[in-house]
């Protein structure tokens, strides 16, 4: 577009402004994590990196991290079945209320996070009679992780030719086979993308947790929620704060990488990253 | 593969499972709790609903809810719209990748560690009256104000992404045909490109919207008012019917716009 110099300028200094805005929280995160002082004051005392090996050696919060990486495993797993499943129903087959499909998917994360929190909640307690554990908090995982993977996935069937599928069929392929040998190849690095994006958002995941999991359990979201209000713990909650930003980055950095080269990028909070083939007529 | 194959997993899950979950939600905002023993009865009645309704306190509490959602919604359109435009259509290809990067990291990670930095910074000894004081101004503390600034701060990339996806939609012969025809860069933004990534911002604020209401950890963290999910969440242990109908509040806001948002063409933008 031609924009004059000045609003070239005023555009520019917005951008600046507003990734500032999203940064200088997390650089000041960073920089308390390496506070001297244990109380959060303003600018810190000095700086030292003693806290980080207390974070390590923390085996509440280590124990939390391990947790919360087995329950977004757990999740991210069932989320790829069941969202590559729905995908292929609905970019292969035309049945009766294909359009709700997407719609359905969606709806976990599309309600605000008690909704989903407490419908589970009384579901589990009050009709199925389920006490609440890491169980119950890796069904809820799942469920809201279903339309990450099924975004991911059923934009790459689309842009997928259905005569590579054809083809291989017409050689005499059965259903299988094509699946295996022609389908899931070209769904790689979607499956990979949606895959790392249903882990990070079961990862950071707390306020459905908080009504789904046992008493006795902690995932690190909610280790980190407890021990905010505990002044003796504050310095390392800092580093976990700012391990927990240095891992959550690296999946969402990777899944843009694996979808990147098709063409454009976005990936608003459904988890598509992978822009679907141009709309352009 | 037949389709039944295929649809029985992810929809007995998501049927049986989530809207299940969502009808016993439904049913259970009739229940009572006996008042004695504490226990749960299960007489369909109306009284949480009329205990909503009565009691000012918990009007005022949906009202400041669905206010802030609309103002923090409002604010992400705002603040996303020169970021999103300039990605789109003013950046270089390599300044484009860059940015995209950039809004994206900090997106999917860490919710509950930004909320925390954004305690610090507002705090009484925090950098950001640090920063105010030799202007003889300060900060917002912790409240309302705070409420809306995080909620801004935390869901602005989930806005930035959907318009930006959106304008790169836009051709630019659109935009070309636009100016060659006379209009000024202000009119090809209001007549052209506004009317075609309405749709992404209606998207985006989907999210943003239904986000805030669902948050009940930012409002205890940077402030001391109760919002829905504040009440929701401290009475799912004892009182889980009252519980679950203050929670039938956000549904039904989110289903009028969900609705709307279906309407408006927002759901290829998701």
């Amino acid at each position: 577009m031609r924009l004059s110099r000045r609003s070239t300028i005023l555009l520019r200094l917005a951008v600046a402004a507003g990734l500032a805005f999203i940064y200088i929280p997390l650089g000041i995160l960073v920089l308390y994590a390496f506070n001297s002082s244990n109380i959060l004051e303003w600018p810190p005392p000095g700086l030292t990196f003693d806290w980080f090996p207390r974070a390590i050696e923390d085996s509440g919060a280590r124990d939390a991290f391990f947790t919360s990486i087995k329950v977004a495993c757990v999740a991210t797993s069932i989320a790829i079945i069941l969202g590559t499943l729905a995908s292929l129903a609905v970019a292969r087959h035309r049945f009766f209320g294909r359009e709700t499909i997407s719609f359905l998917v969606l709806l976990p994360i599309a309600l605000p996070g008690i909704v989903t929190g407490v419908a589970l909640s009384d579901t589990f307690t009050q009709v199925l009679g389920i006490d609440l554990s890491l169980f119950t908090v890796v069904v809820g995982h799942a469920t809201f992780c279903i339309v990450v993977v099924y975004n991911n996935v059923i934009a790459r069937m689309r842009r997928l030719a259905g005569s590579l599928e054809e083809a291989s069929a017409d050689l005499g392929a059965d259903p299988w086979q094509t699946f295996a040998y022609v389908t899931l190849p070209n769904l790689q690095t979607a499956l990979v993308a949606g895959a790392l994006l249903a882990f990070a958002l079961s990862f950071d995941e707390i306020i459905v947790t908080t009504f789904t999991i046992g008493a006795a359990q902690e995932t690190l979201p909610i280790w980190i929620f407890a021990n905010l209000f505990r002044p003796n713990a504050l310095p390392v909650v800092n580093v976990v704060a700012v391990i927990v930003i240095l891992l959550s980055i690296i999946p969402v950095y990777f899944a843009h990488r694996l979808t990147r080269e098709e063409g454009g990028t976005a990936a608003t909070r459904g988890g598509t990253i992978e822009a679907e083939a141009t709309a352009v007529p | 593969m037949q389709v039944g194959t295929l649809l029985a997993g992810p929809v007995g899950w998501l049927v049986i499972g989530y809207l299940g979950s969502l009808a016993v939600l439904l049913i259970a905002s009739f229940w009572e709790v006996d008042p004695l023993s504490g226990e749960v009865v299960r007489n369909l009645s109306l009284t949480n609903f009329q205990t909503l309704i009565d009691e000012p306190v918990y009007r005022t509490i949906a009202l400041r809810t669905i206010v802030i959602a609309g103002l923090v919604t409002v604010t992400d359109v705002l603040l996303a719209l020169p970021i999103a435009f300039y990605m789109a259509k003013v950046a270089s290809r390599r300044g484009k990748a860059l940015l995209v990067v950039a809004v994206l990291l900090p997106l999917w990670s860490s919710y509950l560690v930004k909320v925390y930095s954004w305690r610090t910074i507002l705090s009484e000894n925090g950098p950001l009256n640090w920063l105010l004081d030799p202007l003889g101004l300060h900060g917002p503390g912790f409240g309302n104000v705070a409420v809306w600034l995080v909620m801004s701060y935390l869901w602005l990339p989930y806005m930035i992404l959907p318009i930006y996806a959106g304008l790169e939609r836009i051709p630019n012969s659109l935009i070309s045909a636009s100016e060659d025809l006379g209009a000024r860069p202000g009119h090809t933004f209001r007549r052209v490109i506004m009317p075609l990534v309405f749709p992404a911002i209606v998207a985006g604020s989907i999210f943003t919207f239904s986000l805030t209401m669902g948050d009940y950890i930012t409002p205890r963290l940077v402030s001391n008012n109760q919002f829905i999910g504040n009440v929701v969440f401290n009475n799912i242990t004892n009182d889980l019917p009252l519980a679950s109908a203050f929670a039938v509040v956000p549904i039904l806001v989110m289903i009028g716009y969900l609705l709307v948002a279906r309407r408006l063409g927002a759901f290829e933008h998701i």
